[in-house]
């Protein structure tokens, strides 16, 4: 890709150690006692680049490693393997302090409103925190004349910041949230399932404002999301991810009419559809495996009609397979599918 | 509307909470009615009040909720008149419900068998050799492999999607006229969702059971169901046949929730919005209950409540400007 990249993700690697402490870490096998760590492979080499302005959306089922993803992304996690690029900077090795300056640039959105303000904190304390720490340049004033801007932007009366979280309800507070992660000024947001937690009325409250807010502010969006509509409504391409590994990438048009990779067909076949009566669907067999023991070669050939002997033991490449769409599939690179 | 044999009946529900700060109406004056084997999917956002009413049809309403007023008519018997005794009959043997989480509601420390058969055992005179055969069968209904291995297996090691259904087949097992479903597939994603609701779709088909499915998804509703009822505040704005009110609804909060749905705009383009919040019971304004929300809205709608009637368009709304 010749455009600058905003944020480029390079193979990256999350591995979480849920092994706990020695005495649970004996096993007994073969006639022994053995020490074995138990790994959760959350996240395994990852690539691809993110442009400025433009929104990506990671979607894919429950356990598929999109939140954590985000979260290494935005270095709440420190990755176990490859690399995060800010505008060609490598960040995933910085130091906390050095990585404050990164942190003006990009904020983090969470799932839910209920969990991820403080409640013990008013709004105007929420929203003045971020700033306090990481704009040290502005005056007492000037803070409080940011904080009612940005609550207005987002849609909350700038009367009620002496108010606390539980006064509001679920959609005003996702606004909140929102608040806090502009208050900075920053270029680039994750936003992890923003409206999962929302009714479908405030859902296109909230997806409105994040429209509006890009444009006036020409935000760059990482969306992570499970409600295929939704990505299809918002997103300028899509990364479909399954048990830790990026299986497509596409621009959003081309994933939604012309699915590549097998699971993206079979998850795009399974979303409700609405005035669709019954269930026309390609299903798939079995159940997603746990990422504790991740399966040889590509992680979805348990579940894979078209799998043969090489995606057994090959795990496949994320690569081009025709001038629009990336995928990582045998098959697909053979034309058998 | 023609006639046909009906299965439930419900008729000027009401349904209050008693609190120190007065009495809250959570379902105020629902009517409605199933025939046998048909589907209804009972939609609404969230504190529309269509648990509640889910949990009313079963007299499951926990203190200090009760059913203040209104009858349940099923199989010839007023429910909502029944004793505690008369309703465990009823609950569970001809009406199931089959719950959102599925890990909360099988237990974890028996196995899938023993809750099986227990659950037999309660409602049938029958041997427990009989009551696991009877197991053994609902297990194959729901497409589970190895039956036999399974019955002897803890929820702990059964995927989601597995485990509901697991709680499916326990509905199943007394074959009941009416199974409840309060929002069965919420936790699930969207390829083991399919599963599920093709399977709860097929066996209601197969078994003529009746079905009533609370859900805020309006596609999954639109899949599964036969006929629609939309609930707003605690009340019924909108009732008629699926397809209907998908292509064609009357009601400003029906209408104003599908065209909030992305599906139905151009990629990028503005989503039509709903302004505000559904007000809480509580709060719930004088006359229209949407009035505060609705763009129409008239003097006759902060005044009067609109009563649920028939509409030219073949549904029945509560609305004052539609004719």
């Amino acid at each position: 890709m010749e455009e600058t990249a905003l944020i480029s993700i390079q193979n990256l690697v999350k591995h979480f150690d849920i092994s706990g402490g020695w005495l649970d870490q004996i096993k007994f096998a073969n006639g022994k006692f053995e020490r074995q760590k138990t790994i959760v492979h959350a996240v395994n080499s990852v690539s691809f680049d993110i442009r400025q302005g433009e929104t990506v959306s990671v979607v894919g089922e429950s356990g598929c490693g999109k939140s954590t993803l985000a979260r290494t992304v935005m270095r709440l996690y420190p990755p176990d393997g490859g690399q995060v690029l800010y505008r060609g900077q490598r960040i995933d090795n910085l130091s906390s302090s050095d990585m404050k300056a990164y942190r003006t640039r990009m904020q983090m959105v969470f799932q839910d409103p209920y969990a991820s303000l403080n409640p013990r904190m008013s709004v105007r304390q929420i929203l003045e925190e971020p700033i306090w720490f990481l704009r040290g340049d502005l005056s007492k004033d000037g803070i409080q004349e940011l904080v009612a801007e940005i609550m207005l932007q987002v849609g909350v009366d700038p009367d009620w910041r002496d108010r606390y979280p539980h006064e509001f309800s679920g959609g005003q507070r996702q606004r909140i949230s929102i608040a806090r992660a502009l208050a900075v000024d920053p270029e680039f947001i994750v936003a992890d399932e923003p409206i999962a937690a929302l009714d479908v009325s405030i859902q296109a409250q909230i997806l409105n404002l994040m429209m509006d807010l890009q444009q006036k502010r020409g935000l760059t969006y990482m969306f992570i999301s499970h409600d295929l509509s939704v990505v299809k409504h918002i997103s300028k391409r899509v990364a479909v991810m399954y048990l830790g590994t990026l299986c497509e990438l596409a621009k959003t048009s081309t994933v939604f009419e012309s699915p590549r990779h097998p699971y993206t067909q079979a998850l795009l076949s399974a979303i409700p559809r609405l005035g669709q009566r019954g269930f026309r669907y390609e299903k798939l067999k079995g159940d997603v495996p746990t990422p504790i023991k991740l399966p040889s070669g590509c992680v979805f050939h348990g579940r894979c009609r078209y799998a043969d002997a090489r995606c057994v033991n090959e795990i496949p490449k994320l690569q081009p397979v025709d001038e629009r769409t990336m995928a990582a599939c045998h098959a697909v690179e053979e034309g058998r599918i | 509307m023609e006639s046909r044999d009906i299965l439930l009946s419900v008729e000027d529900l009401i349904i209050s909470f008693n609190l120190r700060q007065g009495t809250l109406t959570a379902v105020n004056r629902v009517s409605f009615d199933l025939a046998k084997g048909e589907r209804l999917g009972l939609v609404g956002e969230s504190g529309a009040g269509k648990s509640v009413t889910g949990f009313g049809i079963l007299n499951l309403v926990s203190k200090p909720g009760h059913i203040s007023s209104g009858s349940i008519r099923f199989e010839g018997r007023d429910l909502a008149r029944l004793s505690e005794e008369e309703m465990r009959h009823i609950r569970g043997n001809r009406i199931s419900m089959i719950f959102q989480d599925p890990m909360m509601t099988l237990n974890p420390v028996l196995t899938i068998g023993t809750q099986m058969v227990e659950t037999l055992l309660a409602h049938k005179k029958i041997s427990r050799r009989d009551a696991t055969e009877i197991a053994l069968d609902r297990i194959k209904k729901v497409s589970i492999s190895s039956p036999e291995k399974r019955l002897n297996q803890y929820p702990h090691e059964f995927s989601g999607g597995m485990r509901q259904r697991i709680v499916i087949a326990i509905a199943l097992l007394t074959s009941p006229a009416l199974i409840v479903a309060d929002e069965p597939t919420t936790a699930l994603d969207v390829t083991i969702q399919a599963d599920i609701l093709e399977l709860l779709l097929s066996l209601c088909e197969s078994e003529r059971m009746g079905l009533i499915l609370i859900t805020h998804d309006l596609a999954v509703v639109s899949q599964v169901t036969e006929r629609i009822a939309v609930m707003y505040a605690g009340t019924i704005v909108e009732t008629g046949k699926t397809e209907q009110i998908i292509e064609n609804p009357q009601h400003p909060y029906t209408r104003g929730l599908l065209a909030a749905l992305p599906q139905n705009i151009p990629p990028g383009g503005r989503l039509k919005q709903i302004p505000g919040v559904m007000p809480s019971p509580s709060r719930v304004p004088r006359g229209c209950p949407f009035n505060t929300r609705c763009s129409l809205c008239e003097e006759v709608c902060r005044n009067l409540q609109p009563p649920l009637e028939p509409k030219e368009a073949g549904c029945l709304a509560a609305c004052h400007l539609l004719n």
